[in-house]
């Protein structure tokens, strides 16, 4: 017993050196405000301009006209069940009086979204076509995925001030792990001898992908696609804490005032929200795969 | 100058191939390079030359190294030493842009699993190397359009793969290939997913679509059945190297070493010996202008019963029996003339089967005349040599 006091004491004061990695992370952020911040507020700038571009045409619409211009398009992908869903989902929203808040949400979410497929998909070809691309996205997608969502918060915060930009960057972040991940892993199943067969055809290392590989990996693609805009929606709430705006605001201050029926509706929401998305985009990747 | 010349080709798969291919060159064997280097050897010094129009079949078992070899002459995969000449020039040496060149006008490829494009059409499969090159649609859908009438796909063009048969997938495969007209075809295993009845289709087809477009045929295979039937020359593989290359006959009759021989001993030769294989030189004719006495003569010295005439050209006139040349001869007649007989006898080309004498040979009373297509006789076939074709080591002629 003595013996192993001793020994551990000794074990304990091995000197472990504390390291300050968040320090060093503050650093980095810093310098990048002091110096190079002209970048971001380009960066700022543009996503304020889309965001709030979008968010105008939906408000300047009136909110019939885009019930209804969502609903023939859910219609025609996902059939008639779901183009009377969508529309009634949406009518619910506007009498519950979220209506503007639900089109601010869906402009920061169509808007992140999309920038997260735009860069998200090439990485993913890269990642597919490259093992070491493959070894080193991996990690930093891990990364991504698994830190908490606040996290990215701060950052955010330091490099935008709070406000749409912020939340966009942070949505845009954590929702584009699926879409890089999908299109990877599309691409990898594609059968190995229908790749030697374009090739012993003569295909370019394009012709292959855009012709061959891309098409075939579709379907799960899009099953990414899906993925990554479920996860901006999900973000968009905790964006809000940042000033995002849309739905997340009013869950929020029903949050902090403990008011249950405003919590629940704005809840229910975002609920219609995301599955009139969900199933639009889950239905285009089955259109997709028959063409 | 041979279509395809393969020389000294070597593939090795692994970490430090150059040490294992130092290796390989000095001698060393599979194992021991595997175990010293890690290194596994897919093709061990190959060299051969198919001549255009040449159905050259490469078998082996599964690990042999035929599927590596294969891919090595359209460099799916890039040898690790040796050459692969396609009408002289190598192809080895060659920069990608030329490489496309080659696959896309000279050499296609038909695979085992088919590789079919599952988001095409059957005719946006046949017609997607068209479409590559940049040739225009509608050339595109007729060129597609006749190339799956070729192959007996009439009616299916806006198919999907899916939709057809295992058979049919491989048509399409094969049209995707022939539609680009190329001069040698590549085969790997392409049977061989398919079940037994059509895959026979499939190889007797392969047969008669050979006769229309004379491509120069690389297949590979691992059943020794297909390998006989289908090709001009074999080669048989055992642990990345060629062991022996020649023709059916010679695979079955001379095997080169116990490895072939162990391979062949089962096949049922009467699938691949022809009646040439087996049949006697017609020693024992008669002339038409020769008379009775002069035939009864021979046969007795022959100890034959019925005997063939023929002209002065060795054309076949008719049998004669000993009976009948004896009773001329009593009669003293001059001429055979009439103890010829025609239509009591079969006639038959130095090509068929064996397998397809037996009915003929089960009910014939005479033996079976092997001629040319100018009627010349070539040689006599009687029955017990076409039972003992069939047996193993039976009665090949010489």
């Amino acid at each position: 017993m003595k013996v192993m006091n001793v020994v551990f004491d000794a074990i304990d004061n091995i000197p472990i050196p504390s390291l300050p990695l968040g320090d060093i992370f503050e650093g980095i952020i810093d310098f990048m405000v002091d110096y190079i911040g002209f970048i971001f507020d380009g960066i700022s700038a543009s996503l304020n301009g889309m965001v709030n571009g979008l968010e105008a045409v939906f408000m300047f619409l009136p909110g019939l006209i885009i019930m209804f211009v969502f609903a023939a398009l859910a219609w025609y992908i996902g059939g008639r069940v779901l183009g009377i869903m969508s529309f009634v989902g949406l009518l619910l929203i506007y009498s519950l009086g979220l209506w503007p808040s639900a089109m601010a949400t869906l402009a920061l979410v169509l808007v992140a979204s999309f920038i997260a497929l735009v860069i998200g998909i090439p990485i993913g070809i890269l990642a597919a076509k490259r093992d070491t691309a493959d070894r080193m996205i991996r990690p930093v997608l891990d990364f991504m995925q698994t830190m908490p969502a606040f996290v990215y918060l701060i950052p955010a915060i330091t490099l935008f001030q709070r406000g749409i930009p912020a939340g966009a960057i942070a949505t845009i972040i954590f929702s584009m792990p699926p879409v890089v991940r999908m299109t990877n892993l599309g691409i990898r199943q594609v059968p190995s001898d229908v790749i030697e067969a374009a090739q012993s055809l003569g295909s370019t290392g394009q012709q292959l992908l855009f012709k061959v590989q891309l098409p075939i990996a579709l379907k799960t693609i899009f099953a990414g696609i899906n993925q990554t805009i479920m996860l901006a929606l999900s973000m968009v709430v905790i964006a809000s804490m940042i000033g995002a705006g849309g739905l997340g605001s009013d869950v929020r201050r029903a949050l902090a005032q403990v008011d249950i029926s405003n919590g629940f509706e704005a809840g229910l929401a975002v609920v219609i929200l995301a599955m009139i998305i969900d199933r639009i985009t889950q239905g285009l990747g089955d259109k997709s795969s028959q063409v | 100058m041979s279509q395809l010349e393969v020389k000294n080709l070597y593939k090795i798969f692994g970490p430090s191939q150059k040490k294992a291919l130092e290796m390989s060159q000095n001698g060393k064997t599979k194992d021991e390079i595997l175990k010293e280097t890690g290194n596994t050897v897919g093709v061990n010094n190959a060299s051969f030359s198919v001549e255009e129009g040449e159905t050259f079949v490469v078998m082996g078992l599964s690990g042999s190294g035929k599927s590596t070899l294969i891919r090595n002459l359209n460099r799916l995969q890039d040898p690790t030493s040796g050459e692969v000449h396609v009408d002289g020039k190598n192809i080895v040496d060659m920069n990608a842009e030329d490489l496309r060149e080659l696959r896309r006008k000279r050499m296609g490829m038909v695979f085992q699993n088919f590789g079919l494009f599952p988001h095409r059409s059957i005719r946006r499969n046949v017609d997607y190397g068209l479409e590559i090159q940049g040739v225009p649609e509608q050339e595109r859908i007729e060129r597609a359009y006749e190339t799956l009438k070729l192959v007996g796909l009439e009616g299916y063009e806006e198919s999907k793969p899916s939709e057809l048969s295992g058979g049919m997938q491989q048509r399409v495969g094969l049209a995707r290939a022939l539609v680009l007209d190329p001069d040698i075809l590549l085969m790997d295993e392409a049977f061989s997913a398919l079940d037994p009845l059509i895959k026979r289709d499939m190889q007797d087809e392969l047969l008669a679509l050979q006769e229309k477009v004379n491509k120069t045929i690389v297949f590979i295979t691992h059943d020794l059945d297909e390998a006989l039937k289908l090709g001009d020359r074999i080669a048989v593989m055992y642990e990345g190297e060629i062991v022996q290359i020649g023709t059916p006959e010679e695979i079955l009759t001379t095997p080169a070493n116990d490895y072939v021989r162990n391979f062949v001993e089962n096949v049922d030769r009467s699938k691949v010996l022809k009646a040439s294989n087996i049949m006697s030189k017609p020693l024992a004719v008669v002339e038409s202008r020769e008379g009775p006495k002069a035939a009864v003569r021979r046969m007795r010295n022959e100890e034959i019963s019925s005997i063939f005439v023929v002209d002065k050209s060795r054309k076949l006139q008719g049998i004669v029996s000993a009976d009948d040349a004896l009773e001329l001869a009593e009669k003293g007649e001059k001429s055979l003339k009439n103890a010829i007989k025609k239509d009591v006898y079969h006639t038959t080309s130095p090509d068929t089967l064996i397998v397809d004498l037996l009915p003929m040979a089960s009910e014939a009373k005479y033996p079976i005349a092997v001629v040319d297509s100018d009627n010349k006789l070539l040689g006599v076939i009687v029955r017990v040599s076409v039972l003992s074709g069939i047996s193993r080591k039976g009665a090949v002629s010489e």
